[in-house]
């Protein structure tokens, strides 16, 4: 079979796997750079694991938690928390921890510090599917809400872009169906490894509206849906994207 | 204290040709970047990389402003005895970080 005959069969291909589920971002990166994110040695996000996991001693966390235990936590995270009545994310609960557990001084949420527990907590589950917390059904639903709602001055939605033209291109790069699973991630336009917070702060300062604070309870609504919406993809954390 | 990532192969046979890849943890800052503020933020980059095997220089690099953060180098070399690979990085503001591998040859 020529080339080009095989080319033709291709999107029809990837729409009958597409409608099989979710799609990881991973998926429709170049292949160079699905290569620097399997290959331990080369993903940069692992200098951040490393980091985590040194801090984790340092900290007192291992006093505590192993860190064979933590092995599919991240998967269940944003999870109901009693205490607040609502969710609450993997880098909330690791500051409630620190703070009034372990005594420590507050971490800013997206200091160099908090991002490598966070991804060191994160790796853990890696390969592990994505199981959302059944008693958020009411934050995702306002999640969804927010998803689905017109913003900025550009009046998008997350939803036109991430869901309607997922998988198309925005002049020269992919338009992913945006979902969490890599955080924190490495991304080569940061130079640096980043939160979802900072990613969709990103996305709602492009489109001109104003960034959610993050652990608000919109922020948090917002990602218990993107969760919800990513249930089955597995964990990549250190993920890289460009 | 800097991070770093090295893959040497654990042994090789002699004559045989090894890939080495590093991965050092930098923010390779360009000097022609401004802050929130407008001024420029002083360059820190790592500016050469050397590996000695056995104290013989067998690789060498010399990075610019132009590379991005956490700089990943990759080399080969040809294993012809066991010995211990030194990996330095020695960059602005006194930068210098080592480390040491060893590997086997059989």
């Amino acid at each position: 079979m020529s080339a080009c005959r095989r080319q033709r069969w291709l999107p029809l291909l990837a729409l009958l796997l597409g409608a099989a589920g979710p799609r990881s971002g991973f998926e429709t990166m170049t292949p160079e750079l699905q290569a620097m994110q399997r290959d331990d040695a080369g993903n940069p996000g692992m200098l951040s694991v490393l980091e985590g996991e040194a801090l984790f001693a340092r900290e007192g966390c291992a006093a505590c938690h192993a860190a064979a235990a933590l092995r599919g936590v991240a998967a269940r995270y944003p999870a109901h928390d009693p205490a607040r009545g609502g969710p609450i994310d993997l880098a909330g609960r690791i500051a409630e921890c620190r703070e009034q557990r372990a005594g420590r001084p507050p971490l800013p949420r997206e200091s160099q510090p908090m991002l490598a527990l966070q991804s060191f907590v994160a790796h853990q589950s890696r390969g592990l599917p994505i199981t959302p917390d059944p008693r958020l059904a009411e934050a995702r639903a306002e999640g969804e809400r927010l998803f689905r709602e017109r913003r900025g001055q550009l009046n998008l939605s997350c939803a036109q872009c991430h869901e309607t033209l997922a998988g198309g291109r925005l002049a020269g790069a992919n338009i992913p169906e945006g979902h969490p699973n890599g955080y924190p991630l490495y991304r080569l336009e940061w130079q640096a490894l980043g939160s979802l917070q900072r990613r969709l702060r990103g996305c709602f300062t492009g489109v001109r509206a104003e960034a959610l604070a993050p652990g608000s309870p919109a922020a948090l609504a917002l990602e218990a849906y993107l969760f919800g919406r990513a249930a089955g993809l597995p964990i990549e954390t250190p993920a890289v994207r460009p | 204290m800097a991070r770093t990532l090295i893959r040497v192969p654990a042994t090789a046979t002699r004559g045989e040709v090894i890939e080495i890849r590093t991965l050092i943890q930098h923010p390779m800052e360009t000097g022609y970047r401004p802050d929130a503020a407008g001024r420029l933020l002083v360059r820190d980059i790592i500016t050469r990389f050397t590996c000695h095997f056995d104290n013989r220089l067998v690789f060498e690099a010399m990075l610019h402003s132009a590379i991005a953060a956490n700089p990943y180098l990759t080399f080969t070399l040809r294993a012809e005895a066991s010995g211990v690979l030194t990996f330095a990085w020695e960059g602005d503001h006194d930068f210098r970080h080592v480390e040491t591998r060893a590997l086997t040859v059989t």
